[in-house]
């Protein structure tokens, strides 16, 4: 019988709704209530009413050297479960069993401080992920080897580059062969060789019979990392059950599939503000709102969203990718730099960013549609790399003839020329 | 949360905490190298990018024993229990800057370290417990001073100096104790990083620092000023140190470390009891 690694049973964490993580109460707060409602302390009892479950009686196993996938949406509880796995925060009922060392990814650079050299950083770090003190001097060679920052390594971290502080961090982390390890988004910072050196890294692991926990939005990241994979709903989780099967039912469950997507304030992080999203729509040929549209017609896709105060710089974009991740392309809305002079400061107000996507351009199958907002290099307001999933029908496209299916993201009828040489 | 060795593997088990354990030993332990490497980065760290380094751990007494010598000795004439001004008043700041500096650093030490906490587990109370730590070494970076300006002014301990580490001893015990209350109610409350300055201030003058003991003179008030742990210690150390003694204050000693402990009880008992929340509200 295959052994477990992590048995997770019946899990639900409620949060206080106000004394969330984003705010705290000042003592003068606390000193009116308890005075004025000597009943409604800070301790007292959450109710239905000031409180909200972020995760909802989840149970699952894990088997050992197995690595599972967790998707979700934004806010379905991913991070809470991880917190909760790597004991950072605990559960509010339920229970979970974890057999072997847990070391994270979450916490890549935790505790380094940028008046220590890189040298004291690793120890320093290390024991933080709970490394011995012979067990990183034994591995210090290869960590340093590993952070491809030999020359600087009795320099303080405060004069690194942000790469070269990354690569020191992700190091130590990866160094620290926990039995199981727990991983999130981590894929998100960095270059581009950077994160492809962190995704063989995870594939080391993976493949030497330890078990992984990777929570990513990149379906194609996790179809290829893990077998198994378990999809967060609102708090609960609604399946558990081969990676390809569950990336399919969340790419098609998960979304909303009447051609629009609108953000409840729940969803919106508060590092978005000003920038506050209010919808997406797939416009057919025809106007109307549709999740599916023809591939020999043009379709436009409008972005709704509203500045709470003027914006200098902005940019609101979308990206296209296809149900395996790919990125098929990233358009701004002032991509044109003549439009980027006339938008340079966006007041308050509601807006529709709007784009037409051309005629016998995408081929048939599932499209995943993400949206951006940002200021070049200052900030990036709002980032949803799943809003919403369209269909595209293949029907009249170019070599739709023969019935069978094409390979590739684009189905573009290009003009052909078939010259008779004899 | 329970962890137990078994020979294969470290089984640990996820759920609500219960109860009104004080801390958990065991784990503790098991921290030591984290314990040995916060105080080692706070130590590093203290003094960075100074000129002065870690002269700062002298200077600090000295400068306010000149201060309170030319204000509270010279110009208003406090009696200092028939003991040189500028000694007197450097053997009460010895012992208080340790309290002081350990009460400072471990009541801001979680929300100073909120990214660590925020992020990967291990026992909380490591925080304060190795800011208090740190703190150590500055008194002993300033006792030199004090052991010249004995022999400068030709004062010697007696045998009650064996009492000194005692003295010290619940100088830590009683600042943890405070950090621990201080340090759990910063992360729901920021109000405590201001009011621990004046709180340390206010402090400071109802310890026999400035002014001896012997000023309060008034039964009544006297029982309520002994309240204060640091009274019997700043006391203790300063008459054993400079031998004054001419016996061992059991009474003073006994009810100094009745309070110390209770402190440090109840801090531990608090700390703990907000320790699961601590990730999510701070």
């Amino acid at each position: 019988m295959p052994q477990n690694s992590v048995i997770v049973s019946h899990i639900g964490k409620r949060y206080r709704i106000g004394a969330a993580p984003a705010s705290y109460r000042t003592f003068r707060e606390t000193l009116i209530d308890t005075l004025t409602k000597p009943k409604k302390r800070l301790h007292g009892k959450m109710t239905d009413a000031n409180s909200f479950w972020a995760l909802k009686d989840i149970s699952f196993n894990v088997e050992k050297g197995m690595a599972l996938g967790i998707v979700g949406r934004n806010g379905a509880g991913k991070s809470t479960l991880l917190k909760i796995l790597s004991r950072v925060t605990e559960p509010t009922v339920g229970s979970a069993v974890i057999s072997g060392r847990v070391g994270s990814l979450l916490e890549v650079g935790t505790g380094f401080h940028p008046e220590l050299t890189g040298r004291e950083n690793i120890f320093l770090n290390g024991a933080i992920l709970g490394m011995k003190h012979g067990e990183i001097s034994r591995k210090m060679d290869e960590i340093i080897a590993f952070s491809e920052v030999e020359d600087f390594i009795d320099t303080p971290v405060k004069r690194y580059s942000s790469g070269m502080y990354l690569r020191l961090a992700f190091a130590v982390s990866a160094h620290l062969e926990p039995e199981i390890l727990v991983i999130d988004e981590v894929l998100a910072v960095g270059d581009a060789e950077f994160q492809r050196k962190c995704l063989g890294k995870m594939s080391d692991v993976a493949n030497q019979g330890r078990t992984v926990l990777f929570v990513s939005h990149n379906m194609s990241a996790i179809l290829r990392l893990t077998q198994e994979t378990i999809v967060l709903e609102k708090g609960n989780l609604v399946m558990q059950a081969p990676s390809g099967e569950a990336v399919d039912y969340y790419l098609s469950h998960g979304f909303s599939q009447e051609g629009f997507r609108e953000w409840t304030p729940d969803e919106i992080p508060a590092e978005a503000a000003p920038f506050v999203p209010v919808a997406i729509r797939i416009l057919n040929y025809q106007g109307d709102i549709s999740d599916t549209v023809r591939s020999i017609q043009p379709f436009s896709i409008e972005f709704e969203y509203r500045l709470d105060e003027p914006i200098t710089g902005l940019r609101v974009g979308i990206y296209l990718i296809s149900v395996r991740g790919e990125f098929i392309f990233t358009s701004f809305d002032v991509d044109d730099s003549a439009r980027f002079e006339e938008f340079s400061v966006r007041d308050k107000g509601t807006y529709i960013s709007r784009c037409v996507i051309p005629a016998d351009y995408l081929n048939e199958g599932r499209f995943v549609l993400g949206v951006n907002a940002s200021t070049f290099k200052i900030k990036r307001f709002f980032h949803d790399e799943q809003a919403l999933v369209f269909h595209v029908d293949g029907t009249g496209a170019p070599g739709t003839q023969w019935p069978e299916p094409r390979t590739g993201l684009v189905r573009p009828r290009l003009s052909w020329e078939i010259e008779a040489k004899n | 949360m329970n962890v137990k060795n078994v020979p294969e593997a470290i089984i640990t088990m996820i759920q609500p905490s219960k109860g009104w354990k004080i801390v958990d030993l065991k784990e503790l332990i098991r921290s030591r190298e984290l314990i040995f490497f916060l105080t080692w980065r706070d130590l590093k760290v203290r003094y960075k990018q100074t000129i002065l380094g870690v002269a700062w751990a002298v200077i600090q007494p000295v400068m306010t024993m000149v201060v309170f010598s030319i204000f509270f000795g010279g110009l208003a004439g406090v009696p200092s229990d028939g003991i040189p001004y500028p000694l007197f008043s450097l053997a009460g700041l010895l012992p208080w800057q340790l309290f002081e500096n350990s009460l400072r650093n471990a009541s801001r030490s979680l929300v100073t370290n909120r990214n660590m906490i925020t992020k990967i587990y291990f026992p909380r109370v490591v925080l304060p417990l190795s800011s208090v730590l740190a703190s150590i070494v500055d008194f002993f970076v300033a006792g030199p001073i004090l052991i010249f300006m004995m022999i400068y002014y030709h004062y010697s301990p007696n045998i009650y100096a064996l009492l000194i580490p005692y003295y010290i001893l619940l100088t830590i015990v009683t600042a943890f104790g405070v950090g621990l209350w201080f340090s759990a109610m910063d992360v729901l409350y920021r109000d405590i990083g201001y009011i621990i300055p004046f709180l340390c201030q206010l402090w400071m003058y109802l310890t026999p620092i400035a002014y001896g003991s012997g000023m309060i003179s008034n039964p009544k008030l006297q029982f309520i000023y002994n309240l204060n742990p640091m009274v019997g210690v700043v006391n203790g150390f300063r008459s054993s140190l400079l031998g004054v003694y001419a016996a061992v204050p059991v009474q003073s000693i006994v009810f100094s470390s009745i309070i110390s402990i209770l402190i440090l009880v109840s801090g531990l008992v608090y700390f703990r009891r907000m320790e699961k929340q601590f990730a999510d509200l701070i």
